[in-house]
């Protein structure tokens, strides 16, 4: 079962630079909240944002991570 | 009813439906907090669209996400092009941009119905295309 580290680890490995906060949603491992930051979503849609982000998690997304909802900022998006 | 047939139905719904929305059970019964909130911004804005509730078959998830690269529930299309899931459609809802989108005007502030905890308002109508799946 992942963990709220383990998502936020891998979020941030594989967006260099990227932060991120991840909650569990209900606790039960398996609906999580990841808010992001990263220099990477400038210029991108939401939707390209979001992919980006479900991308790190392939086909974990929809099976054992049942829900990831997602707020991708960019540095300068999160100050404001 | 094969996979294939399935898919094209999914494809035919988006494709036909202006404002098309996939979830987990209807909009007057959600079966998830998501699919609710998506619904009670769309009946905030007194938006018509059609529903497809896709627990019924779990092929129904497999096709759409194969269609539109999505991998959750629920999922908002218009005028055939995935504008996304729950998280999307409330941020564009509080932007105004999803009034916009779906061409219909955002209520004043103080009538905007709290959403988060909106019980679909009786008086809506959703087209609901009937799930023949």
């Amino acid at each position: 079962m992942p963990t709220t580290q383990d998502l936020k680890d891998r979020i941030e490995t594989a967006l260099p630079g990227a932060t991120a906060e991840v909650e569990d949603l209900t606790g039960g491992g398996d609906h999580f909240r990841a808010e992001v930051v990263s220099q990477r979503f400038a210029g991108l849609t939401r939707i390209e944002r979001h992919q980006l982000v479900y991308g790190v998690f392939g086909d974990e997304v929809g099976g054992p991570i049942h829900a990831l909802s997602i707020k991708a900022q960019t540095p300068e998006e999160e100050q404001t | 009813m094969t996979s294939e047939e399935i898919r094209t139905f999914v494809e035919k719904a988006i494709a036909d439906n202006d404002v098309m929305l996939f979830m987990k059970g209807t909009p007057e019964e959600p079966r998830c907090g998501f699919s609710a909130r998506t619904v009670a911004a769309l009946n905030g804005l007194n938006a018509r669209y059609a529903a497809l509730d896709i627990l019924p078959d779990p092929r129904i998830k497999q096709e759409l996400v194969a269609v539109s690269g999505w991998p959750t529930s629920p999922q908002l299309f218009i005028d055939g092009k995935l504008v996304g899931g729950c998280d999307i459609v409330m941020e564009m809802y509080e932007t105004g941009e999803l009034a916009e989108a779906l061409g219909v005007e955002q209520p004043d502030e103080d009538e905007t119905p709290d959403v988060a905890a909106a019980d679909p308002p009786a008086t809506t109508a959703p087209l609901g295309i009937e799930n023949r799946l």
